[in-house]
């Protein structure tokens, strides 16, 4: 069976879900649902993470899902810590996104100080999957800090802009030794399946699951494309085919072997 | 069904590749269709099942478009270059018993191990064709060529070489630091053969009989942070196809989990040696060609090698296909620079040009030959700058 392993534990969906945006948390757990996802990512910011009344948290069935805390607003290496051990101080599994994204505009995650709270965080445990820019050096020295996954975003946060990142995309999935799990800017299951198609691990999507009219459908449709995705490369996509050579200028001397 | 991204994490190669037992992969890759290779020769960034199919019987009515695409990648990551380097032998004391080898302990053959002297002599006559890059050669002789050996042997030619790679018996991870911190930055270990019961068939006594330490040495280069590392197959031991995939897995394997190192790989077919082995498979000429080529697909960066195992006639046709590292100049017997060696050679060479001579062919295949690509700067500031102020 063709299962997502992260840190040694499997999951059968390759779609995680962000909780943010969402017109109701009733909305949200319909999405949550329909996208039959199994790890959802809550920003700790949000929520009152010690409060299991909390009114978000009620919406999420921990028997289905596993939470995954993020670092959202975190500007900082220090930041970003901090909210992590006040997870894990409340609970939570040491399970952590680590964002760090001081630049309030487009939110794009800080490389030296993700990094600096990667290394910090993995000496103490956690298991910590890391939102980046698709840089591929970067992800090689997050994997070697004992990330668990690497995160690159396909676009800037929210922009629903599809995978513009293509290119180091391809880089990091042809490299890496930890799963590849394409987070942000995926507008449209087409943009999940595109991913998916490439050989990433998996996808989290938020932005267009929260402003779809209809979430749980907009949920269901990006589960169809990452498992149509997923499905297509493991068949073994045809590519595009180059022309045929007719004559043989660089192997005709193996014509007088033998 | 072999994953594409399987999770390697922090294994070693001795983990990875029990995840790829022979009998599956051979049969996957038998089964691969003319279909499949056409894709393979498509995509942009062919995967280990690409590589599969390229190195599959199905692909042998390919190999024009495959050493297209091989010389487009090379030339596009390359340039129009070919890197010149030349073996030197220090020893051809063994206790090894490797049956295909001219040094096998058990071969009654002049010995000899080069003292510093006669190490410097050779050193200064290779400097003088040209060559900036080294290969340094032992057997496994821990006795008479050991770390530290081989250590002031690489401190007394140092001055000479910009790039000293050796190629020697496997060490552990402290051995390999030590001769980095010595001025190595080049590492070479053939598995010879990836499959263990030949393995053990062929190495019947001598250190060398423990396949996954073996195995292991090109991680543990790795880890002490060594800057080349290539890897080989001896072919016409084991199957072809076997050899071929467990080659390419290996290199892509020590390419992901050591980043910072450049990964090459090398084609050495067996050649005549004395005791008179004769190949267990016989690896064509067009089977030569696929693996390069293949290789070439699923390692866009990798070095590839030729060394003068091989004819004149055959390196010269090779050379445009997607090779990037060539000897010139060879010889495998210790002291066989200076011409007063007494010891014999590992094994026949095939190519016996002068480096001037392939300097020659090489520019008239429109290429430049490369001399130089490295500098001890890179692994010894004080000395580089050192050697400033005192010049």
């Amino acid at each position: 069976m063709d299962k997502l392993i992260i840190a040694g534990r499997t999951f059968r969906s390759r779609l995680m879900v962000g909780t943010g945006k969402f017109s109701s948390n009733a909305a949200m757990a319909a999405a949550l649902h329909a996208s039959d996802c199994e790890i959802v990512t809550v920003a700790l910011r949000r929520v009152d993470i010690d409060n299991p009344q909390d009114d978000m948290l009620s919406h999420i069935d921990p028997k289905r899902h596993l939470l995954l805390p993020n670092t959202s607003g975190a500007r900082d290496a220090e930041e970003a810590v901090r909210l992590a051990r006040l997870a894990r101080a409340a609970g939570c599994e040491p399970w952590i996104k680590l964002e760090v994204t001081p630049d309030p505009y487009y939110l794009l995650p800080d490389p030296i100080e993700t990094l600096k709270a990667a290394i910090i965080l993995v000496k103490e445990g956690f298991v910590v999957l890391p939102y980046i820019n698709a840089d591929p050096v970067l992800a090689k020295h997050l994997q070697e800090a004992g990330c668990a996954t690497v995160m690159p975003l396909g676009a800037p946060i929210g922009t629903n802009r599809g995978i513009r990142t293509r290119d180091n995309i391809a880089i990091i999935i042809e490299q890496a030794i930890v799963p590849v799990v394409v987070d942000a800017g995926l507008g449209a299951p087409s943009h999940a399946a595109e991913a998916m198609e490439m050989g990433a691990d998996a996808v989290l999507v938020n932005t267009a699951l929260a402003v779809a009219a209809d979430p749980a459908a907009m949920a269901a449709a990006f589960a169809k494309g990452v498992q149509a995705g997923r499905e297509a490369f493991l068949a073994g996509l045809g590519k595009q085919r180059l022309h045929a050579h007719a004559s043989s200028p660089l192997t005709g001397f193996l014509r007088n072997e033998a | 069904m072999i994953s594409s991204s399987p999770t390697l994490g922090s294994a070693t190669f001795s983990d990875v590749i029990t995840q790829y037992p022979q009998d599956e992969i051979l049969e996957q890759i038998h089964a691969c269709s003319t279909s499949q290779v056409e894709q393979a020769l498509s995509a942009e960034r062919p995967n280990l099942r690409d590589f599969m199919a390229l190195i599959s019987p199905a692909a042998q009515e390919y190999l024009e478009p495959m050493a297209q695409r091989s010389q487009q990648i090379t030339r596009q990551r390359f340039g129009n270059n070919i890197y010149l380097y030349t073996p030197m032998y220090l020893s051809n004391e063994c206790n090894n018993g490797c049956k295909y080898c001219g040094f096998n302990a058990s071969n009654k053959i002049p010995r000899a191990t080069l003292s510093m002297g006669a190490i410097e002599k050779e050193a200064r006559i290779i400097h003088d064709y040209g060559f900036r890059h080294i290969l340094l050669l032992t057997g496994e002789a821990s006795k008479l060529a050991d770390n530290q050996y081989l250590v002031d042997a690489i401190e007394r030619i140092k001055p000479l070489f910009s790039s000293i790679s050796i190629e020697v018996y496997p060490m552990d991870t402290s051995g390999y630091a030590q001769v980095i911190e010595a001025g190595v930055d080049g590492l070479t270990v053939y598995q010879e053969t990836y499959n263990p019961e030949l393995y053990a068939d062929l190495h019947p006594y001598g250190k060398k009989r423990n396949y996954t330490y073996r195995l292991d040495a090109p991680d543990r280069a790795g880890t002490a942070g060594m800057r080349r590392i290539g890897v080989g197959a001896l072919l016409g031991l084991g199957n072809f196809v076997s050899e071929a995939f467990y080659t390419g897995l290996h290199a892509r394997h020590l390419a992901k989990r050591y980043w910072r190192s450049q990964v090459s790989v090398s084609f050495p077919r067996i050649r005549p040696a004395d005791g008179g082995f004769a190949p267990l498979e016989i690896v064509s000429d067009a089977q030569l060609v696929q693996m390069l080529c293949a290789m070439r697909l699923l390692l866009p960066d990798a070095g590839l090698y030729l060394s003068t195992r091989e004819s004149a006639t055959l390196r010269d046709n090779m050379m445009p296909l997607g090779i990037t590292h060539m000897s010139a100049g060879s010889c495998t017997a210790p002291g066989g620079h200076s011409k007063d060696a007494s010891a014999t050679e590992q094994f026949a060479i095939n190519d016996d040009r002068t480096p001037e001579g392939m300097n020659a062919i090489i520019k008239a295949k429109g290429l430049e030959a490369v001399w130089k690509d490295w500098d001890t700067a890179f692994l010894n500031r004080d000395t580089a700058v050192a050697n400033i102020h005192a010049g």
